[in-house]
């Protein structure tokens, strides 16, 4: 499906992605995990065509995507905040996209889930964040692409909201479709992911299933596989901390673990 | 393209700031009209706010909407269409509409007056013509600007220098060469040193259109007999395109670089 090689990218100085090779050939849930600033969200810009990366090349159904617009037609895409036109109704939005694209939506089912039928005569802007991430999700989740990339999409849901937006996930998954995920909700990741990458520095850290991962790190669950890594990885603060013990409270807080 | 230009314009049709702007070219020229019966020197009048108005607002509205929109633009950027196009379909909505503000607000209270009737139907058309173009030209400059800072002071300042700039300081340079040099025969350079901006450009060609070049002295008489032919009027009109042309084409350029 999607294969990326030796990717790089840098905003000035800031080198965000530092060489990353990943590769999505079989349907099921990728989860992309890191501490902030470690380039998830550049990664997915990236395969999306809105940052243009300095080096490395990705392509999608084995053609290198640098330039092209058309296969966007094949991608769902559910941006990290949602940020929309505010002046437009939701209905407004929602015609406008299926004029946009080509394949056929189906949105009407997707509204009644997530209840927001009473919302979508509202001007954009005034709704609250989490129905502009409801609308968000319809956007998203209306076309059948066989490729669907999340950032954060647990955003300002509420309960309700997400319980379906799991069983919308799985249902997807079900359908034998590639879905990219990044989260920082590390509940969210053990129930519905198959594999994990981890970024961190703009490198690939770790990649594997979740099993994987949990054994590696000799971990029952997976926040504490990641916040173990996390802070392994930063080598320095942990080794200040471990000289001092007593004024570490995330030391402490591993130690507990083990 | 065309649908993005299609939902940018009707959402500036929908904007209160372009009917604002509208009204106003239509009070401004009502009242002109009303108080003057001579149509040249409304003409004249209207010329000389057109040639200073269309560019700042141009420059501003450009710059704002491009700003405005930055939401919309990320939405459309995810969806499978052509980044120039998402660029070049919302300039032409600004352009267009800013052009479609100043037809009417201009256009109607001359229409009322009855222009047909009289003889100088061509020297309104020249106006009307030369405010089209000069929204076109700074609409575009004005996105580039837009698209080459994400930082919103420092692009609303470059595109207030770059109006400042065009509008009133290179006059003043220019004078002030014509008046050092005026021993010298400069005629050539002092042509030359107009095309290059086309707020200048512009106001020679009403100008001379209007057949009081005589007034500009020998300068005037030279600037008659090479715009004043067909072919200088070709000429201009060409440099014109190429003032809207060459912005446009640093839009695609930057556009198909950046990040978002």
């Amino acid at each position: 499906m999607i294969t990326i090689q030796n990717l790089h990218k840098a905003f000035g100085k800031n080198e965000v992605l530092k060489g990353i090779d990943l590769n999505f050939d079989k349907p099921g849930i990728t989860a992309v995990l890191g501490p902030n600033g470690s380039g998830k969200t550049t990664l997915i810009k990236c395969v999306l065509g809105m940052v243009i990366p300095n080096k490395g090349c990705i392509c999608m159904e084995g053609e290198n995507i640098a330039g092209k617009w058309a296969y966007r037609e094949h991608l769902s895409y559910l941006p990290q905040i949602a940020r929309f036109p505010e002046n437009l109704t939701g209905r407004e939005l929602l015609s406008m996209v299926k004029d946009m694209r080509n394949g056929k939506a189906s949105d009407q089912g997707l509204i009644k889930i997530f209840d927001l039928e009473p919302h979508l005569d509202k001007r954009l802007g005034n709704l609250s964040g989490g129905t502009r991430q409801k609308i968000n999700l319809i956007l998203t989740f209306m076309y059948d692409n066989p490729v669907i990339i999340l950032d954060e999409p647990t955003a300002g849901l509420d309960p309700v909201a997400l319980i379906h937006l799991k069983d919308l996930i799985e249902q997807e998954k079900q359908r034998g479709k590639t879905i990219l995920i990044t989260t920082h909700i590390m509940s969210f990741v053990e129930q519905i992911a198959d594999e994990i990458v981890f970024l961190l520095e703009g490198k690939i850290h770790f990649k594997g299933s979740l099993r994987a991962l949990k054994e590696r790190f000799n971990e029952v669950s997976v926040e504490k596989a990641i916040a173990n890594m996390m802070l392994q990885q930063n080598g320095k603060a942990f080794a200040v901390k471990d000289m001092e013990p007593s004024s570490a409270p995330a030391t402490e807080f591993l130690e507990s673990e083990n | 393209m065309f649908k993005i230009l299609k939902y940018s314009f009707f959402d500036l049709v929908r904007s209160r700031w372009t009917y604002i702007y509208c009204a106003f070219y239509f009070l401004f020229t009502l009242s002109l009209l009303w108080l003057s019966n001579d149509l040249s020197k409304v003409t004249i009048s209207l010329m000389n706010v057109i040639l200073v108005l269309v560019p700042l607002i141009a420059t501003m509205f450009g710059i704002m909407y491009y700003y405005n929109s930055r939401e919309f633009t990320e939405l459309l950027l995810a969806q499978p269409i052509k980044r120039t196009s998402i660029f070049i379909g919302q300039y032409f909505g600004v352009a267009l509409s800013l052009s479609g503000s100043l037809l009417v607000g201009v256009g109607v209270p001359f229409l009322l007056y009855g222009i047909f009737g009289s003889g100088q139907i061509w020297n309104f058309l020249t106006l009307l013509m030369v405010g089209v173009f000069l929204s076109f030209i700074f609409s575009a400059i004005a996105f580039f600007i837009a698209l080459k800072n994400e930082n919103r002071i420092k692009g609303f300042g470059l595109g207030i220098l770059v109006w400042l700039f065009l509008a009133v300081i290179y006059d003043g340079i220019f004078l002030l060469l014509l008046a050092v040099f005026s021993d010298y025969p400069i005629e050539g350079f002092a042509m030359g040193a107009s095309m290059f901006n086309p707020i200048d450009l512009s106001r020679i060609l009403i100008l001379l259109k209007l057949d009081i070049s005589a007034l500009m002295g020998y300068t005037g008489a030279v600037f008659q007999k090479f715009l004043g032919t067909s072919m200088g009027m070709v000429a201009s009109i060409t440099i014109l395109f190429a003032w809207v042309a060459l912005p446009v084409w640093r839009i695609k350029r930057v556009a198909l670089r950046k990040d978002f």
